[in-house]
């Protein structure tokens, strides 16, 4: 998918041979709440580097050309953070809104704790994608390991191959969509019933993250709510 | 905390420059692990009818040329001891457990490290990077090495705790992880005359990979074994006279990348340590699967 670009959009490359990730990340964060400068970066030599682009908080783009290491693009606002190549553990951690994109795989944690905006993996994610998600949307292109949507709050995952084993174990209100198969539920995880404003709405992920794939192909899978913490007789414990 | 490499040669190239490329792999994993480095190289194979032994002596100024004198007496003929710090690899014409085992009788002092026909282990407290310089690791050629930078947790940081344990002979492992039954397990496998020179965790699953070897399992079927006997957190990278095997324990809360290209496979902790690779921009990156071994052999002709 093209970046939207003009002749006139100013573009700064960084060299991570060259130039250090703190302050690759400096330069970044001096651009929140819309101070002048570039508005597009591109990013080069990565070679696994941990922190990368981290949270960013202004209307940016940014392009980073190679594999990404641990918590690239945490903790994200506003910005759209492309990565061209792999992700390490827990790419976009606790996202709050913006897009963050993998062309490539994802390792384990990838969106924990997201809070907001969109995580497109185009490849697979390894285990515990979208663990204890709050509101990210997660949209993966491949298949998703054991252990993804672990105590998933809310928000939706979308898998277009297949997912691990123990799928949305103790899940809250997210929902979970997955075009293959499931190897087993978590506890308390239940498949449900798909009914056309969840085809919308998978329709409408799968736009969003330029992944071609028929909606109506998907199951969802959410929770039964029949664990301690949703009976009332447990009210007063809390 | 733990970072593991493993690099494979699949070109001459690669086998000639095989301790420089490990020393770069292990240096990007010091903040993984910075009280510890190690590594096991596998190079020059012993003639036929000799064999290999790497010991390791806390003196300084220890006189290996008095071990190798007490070896030629005992076994015949023995080469120059070829001394790298703490260390010295000593090739003699002995079988391999009968040099190894008169060392622990008549050379309680020193440590064997490795014993077999092409291994030879390294290992000492310290940074890396440190420990790089200190062993010349750059100077090796072979045919395939496994190394490991030590964040302690389960026993002290001393050369003895320090990674890869030799598991028999040839063989050696690193671990990236905790076990949490070894006490017992160490208890079970002294009953079957497994010996354990340190607290240590990883060594327990040193030694029961040597006891399933010994009683006649794969390599294969040996990991495979852990997968039920060990309780505990392990990305294990296994080092054999012709290749390295990978294994992850079945909640893979331990990392692993592995990547190929035409010219060499290399596994590690992060991607970090295969990024300093030749063409590994272009290699083919995957994360090994949870409780799926994997094996790359030299292809035996």
């Amino acid at each position: 998918m093209a970046v939207a670009t003009t002749e006139t959009a100013e573009l700064e490359v960084v060299d991570l041979q060259t130039t250090s990730v703190r302050e690759l990340n400096q330069r970044l964060h001096d651009l929140a709440g819309g101070a002048p400068g570039p508005r597009r970066f591109r990013i080069l030599n990565p070679s696994g580097a941990h922190a990368l682009a981290c949270g960013l908080d202004a209307e940016l783009e940014v392009e980073i050309e190679g594999h990404v290491g641990y918590y690239c693009a945490g903790m994200n606002k506003l910005a759209t953070v492309r990565v061209h190549g792999n992700a390490s553990t827990g790419i976009a951690e606790n996202l709050m809104s913006g897009r963050v994109i993998v062309e490539g795989n994802a390792s384990q944690s990838a969106g924990a704790t997201g809070r907001g905006g969109l995580l497109v993996i185009r490849g697979d994610a390894s285990s515990r994608c979208g663990i204890s998600m709050k509101g990210i949307d997660i949209v993966v292109g491949g298949s998703v390991g054991h252990m993804s949507a672990f105590m998933a709050q809310t928000g939706c995952l979308v898998v277009g191959g297949d997912a691990g084993d123990a799928l949305g174990d103790s899940i809250y209100e997210a929902r979970l969509y997955v075009r293959g198969s499931v190897a087993g539920l978590g506890a308390d995880c239940v498949e449900k019933e798909m009914r056309d404003e969840h085809v919308t709405q998978v329709a409408g992920l799968l736009e969003a993250a330029g992944i071609d794939a028929d909606a109506s192909h998907f199951r969802r899978y959410g929770s039964a709510r029949q664990l301690y913490n949703f009976k009332i007789d447990n009210a007063g414990a809390y | 905390m733990c970072g593991i490499v493993g690099l494979f040669a699949k070109s001459p190239e690669v086998e000639e420059r095989l301790g420089e490329h490990l020393a770069a792999m292990l240096v990007q994993m010091s903040s993984r692990g910075p009280d510890s480095a190690g590594v096991a190289v596998y190079r020059d194979p012993a003639p036929s009818g000799w064999s290999k032994l790497t010991l390791y002596s806390a003196n300084t100024h220890e006189r290996w040329g008095v071990v190798r004198d007490g070896l030629r007496e005992a076994f015949g003929e023995c080469d120059e001891p070829s001394i790298r710090a703490s260390h010295a690899v000593l090739v003699v014409e002995a079988e391999a457990d009968d040099a190894e085992a008169w060392i622990r009788e008549h050379r309680p002092d020193l440590r064997v490290m490795s014993a077999g026909s092409v291994i030879e282990i390294y290992k000492e407290t310290g940074l890396p990077e440190e420990f790089a310089a200190e062993f010349h690791l750059e100077d090796f050629q072979g045919t395939h090495a496994l190394g490991h930078t030590r964040m302690a947790t389960e026993s002290r940081v001393t050369t003895e705790g320090s990674h890869p344990f030799s598991t028999g002979l040839d063989l050696c492992l690193v671990h990236n992880g905790s076990l949490s039954n070894h006490n017992r397990l160490r208890e079970n496998l002294r009953r079957e005359g497994i010996e354990f020179q340190t607290e240590n965790d990883t060594e327990v699953a040193a030694g029961y990979l040597a006891w399933r070897l010994r009683e006649g399992a794969t390599l294969e079927q040996a990991l495979e074994g852990c997968l039920t006997y060990l309780d505990g957190f392990y990305t294990f990278a296994v080092g054999t006279a012709d290749g390295f095997a990978v294994l992850r324990d079945p909640i893979a809360c331990k990392p692993a990348v592995l990547a190929e290209t035409d010219d060499w496979v290399a596994m590690s902790s992060e991607w970090r340590s295969i990024a300093v690779l030749p063409g590994a921009a272009d290699a083919r990156a995957w994360e090994p699967e949870p409780g799926v071994v994997y094996v790359w052999e030299k292809a035996k002709v």
